[in-house]
């Protein structure tokens, strides 16, 4: 590699430090809501989850001073929104994208309430890990400065796609998600290992959003977040509800998110707006070739009402 | 839903002992919702007073100044009404397509949509053509625009099978980006410096005030909006078409309805909808295109269609009741010193312990002339 400047080069790269740094987020909130949506429920509410989670990681590091435990206290937080939503799903006749509609609200409402005297202070920011130090270039080395969040949520990736498949927790929370008569035939009660999965989704979601406010881009205000939660709801359908296509996919999305600034690096700016919408538009197109009016989706669960 | 199924029929109504009690089930059926929604707005008012108190403030002052801030003067009642305005569209946007089953949020793109076309539609006329011609010219613009962008999400959900729900929102964010790239670019009226907006209306374009009122014309289109659109679904056959496939799609097709048509029909005319309260907002309010479209009009249309069980007519006050909780929003943020988000935590509340009541219907025995001591009217033994 030369030194000489790395050129147009720095497009790729700078996708791919993107795709990183941005991606981050999708993985959390996608992989906790692949558990919802395997145990046959939808939460669309994590938007309105990763925003509070956002406000309340921020909140609590800068008062404690300790951004680890900003992210346990958003984790917290997290866990209540799911159960709220849980709980309230539980009830007959009650839409369960509805209530996710609601809690969206009512979440960004409450975080922007809360949040507003936390607009000025600085937290402490998330460790990163400098892999890129054996190269010379500095675009290098800050592309591979990658933040722990992003190695556990890749971990937790592959962890969640063993369990899935291999545990006996896994096993349950693909029964109820398949079919609620045979989890109860089982013995088993659909209602409470879903409030279960949505408070454990909710408590992801949240971590994504602990991300966002203590990491990239580092800072909490009332438009931290553009929509991630909700991508990550289609990102789960693209993925197949497979925690390790949630993280690829997730990386993907990053990497359409980072187009638009990329381009601008090297002095692209015509459209620049336009390429804003690039991770809505890669969203939006996925599902229109991915989905089909006449079959269910494969690998959907079976109890699951936005596959229907 | 079986409201109608379970009416007793005339011949029936005439063999029954007196004339009060067939008075009393009609009356009883048809104050389940009014009761139910009633109860689930104090429900929800009581949650937010404990809130309220939680943080130290006093709910009773605040709820003083929300009747003072929306509807305690003639001024506080028009900016209410101006507030409200917009929101009796977007809530058509998601009541409409709610009668057939869909689940659609994304009103907001095809508002922001609406303003922009209706403003390139009028720009290159203005000077030349009368504002006679201009304003339903924009109009037409900003329905078009919205009807084809909500329009597109039922044609995805039938002819796809796309999740009408995500593809709204999704279409809302691609929607913003557009409406960004126009008002940065192409139509970028080079005098507009802090903030980017396509070149202003000359005032004689604009759509006015409603005489004797500061509220514009954009009230009385909405709420013609709403009659028009409870005519639709509850007096023609296109409506009951409708009905019929959101209760049941199988049923409505082996029936012959043309579901497909209804989808993409319902979607295209709530996103006009829409397209109309985004023209409004630039031919009335703003007096041009510009970031300001997206002030969130198209969110709180779906808690106001929610909260009026998606019945066009309910509508009318609920929008009024949020557009007065909206406006008193500033009065609190000064007297009390609370955030401006204290309304925004109020809706969500509201929202969430409106749809939780849902599972109300059907449990209180009064409303459900079926249970009553005396066997209803099904032409049993008394």
């Amino acid at each position: 590699m030369e030194d000489t400047g790395i050129g147009l080069w720095g497009v790729p790269l700078a996708i791919l430090a993107g795709a990183i740094r941005v991606s981050t987020p999708f993985i959390f909130v996608s992989l906790g809501e692949s558990m919802t949506e395997r145990s046959g429920r939808i939460n669309l509410g994590l938007e309105g989850t990763l925003v509070f989670g956002a406000m309340t990681a921020y909140a609590v590091a800068v008062m404690t001073g300790s951004p680890w435990l900003g992210v346990l206290a958003a984790m917290a937080a997290g866990a209540v929104f799911g159960l709220i939503h849980g709980w309230i799903c539980k009830f007959p006749k009650v839409n369960d994208i509805a209530i996710g509609i609601a809690m969206m609200q009512f979440g960004l409402g409450l975080a922007f309430f809360l949040g507003k005297s936390f607009i000025q202070p600085v937290a402490p920011r998330l460790p990163s890990i400098p892999l890129g130090g054996w190269s010379d270039l500095p675009q290098i080395q800050s592309a591979l400065n990658i933040n722990v969040l992003f190695v556990i949520g890749a971990l937790l990736a592959v962890a969640l796609w063993w369990a899935f498949r291999n545990t006996r927790v896994g096993l349950i929370l693909r029964v109820v998600g398949d079919s609620s008569d045979a989890a109860r035939a089982m013995g088993l009660n659909p209602d409470t290992v879903r409030l279960l999965a949505t408070a454990a989704g909710g408590s992801f979601a949240a971590v994504g959003g602990a991300y966002l406010s203590l990491y990239y881009p580092g800072s909490w205000n009332e438009g931290i977040s553009s929509g991630q939660g909700l991508m990550a709801v289609a990102l789960v359908i693209f993925a197949r509800w497979n925690p390790i296509g949630c993280f690829l996919a997730a990386l993907l999305f990053g990497g359409a998110g980072a187009l638009g600034p990329a381009l601008q690096s090297v002095g692209v700016t015509q459209g620049y707006y336009l390429f804003y919408a690039a991770p809505y538009v890669l969203t939006l197109a996925i599902l229109v070739a991915t989905s089909s009016p006449t079959r269910s989706l494969a690998g959907a669960p079976g109890a699951l009402s936005i596959t229907k | 839903m079986t409201i109608e199924a379970n009416t007793p029929s005339l011949s029936q109504l005439s063999a029954s002992n007196g004339n009060v009690r067939p008075i009393l089930e009609w009356i009883a059926r048809r104050a389940e919702p009014v009761a139910i929604s009633l109860g689930a707005i104090l429900a929800g008012l009581a949650l937010f007073s404990i809130f309220i108190a939680v943080v130290g403030k006093s709910p009773i002052e605040l709820f003083k100044l929300m009747y003072t801030g929306g509807f305690g003067s003639w001024f506080s009642i028009q900016n209410s009404l101006s507030r409200a305005a917009p929101l009796l569209l977007t809530a058509l946007c998601v009541a409409l397509p709610a009668r057939l089953g869909l689940v659609i949020i994304g009103g907001e793109g095809a508002v922001v949509l609406g303003g922009v076309a209706a403003a390139a539609a009028a720009l290159p006329l203005t000077g030349s053509v009368s504002p006679i011609i201009v304003l339903p010219v924009m109009a037409i613009a900003g329905m078009l625009m919205g009807g084809i962008w909500i329009g597109m999400a039922g044609l995805l959900r039938h002819y796809r099978g796309v999740n009408e729900t995500i593809a709204s929102l999704l279409l809302a964010y691609i929607a913003i980006a557009l409406m960004n790239h126009v008002i940065e670019g192409p139509l970028r009226d080079p005098a507009s410096l802090n903030k980017p907006s396509t070149a202003p209306l000359p005032p004689e374009y604009l759509l006015g005030n409603i005489p004797g009122m500061d509220v514009n014309w954009g009230l009385v289109i909405g709420i013609l909006a709403c009659i028009l659109s409870w005519i639709l679904i509850e007096a023609t056959s296109f409506g009951f078409a409708a009905r019929i496939a959101g209760g049941n799609v199988r049923a409505a097709q082996i029936q012959g309805l043309p579901v497909g048509r209804l989808i993409v029909g319902f979607t295209a005319l709530a996103g006009s909808f829409a397209g109309l309260a985004g023209m409004i907002e630039v031919a009335a309010v703003q007096g041009s295109a510009n970031a300001s479209l997206a002030a969130g009009y198209g969110y709180t249309g779906i808690l106001v269609a929610f909260l009026a069980r998606h019945n066009p007519l309910a509508v009318i006050p609920v929008a009024i009741l949020l557009g007065g909780i909206d406006a008193s929003g500033g009065l609190i943020q000064r007297r009390m010193g609370l955030p401006d988000a204290t309304v925004l935590v109020l809706q969500g509340t509201l929202f969430v312990v409106i749809l939780l009541c849902e599972t109300l219907y059907g449990r209180f025995k009064i409303f459900n002339p079926d249970l009553w001591k005396t066997p209803a009217l099904k032409g049993g033994t008394v």
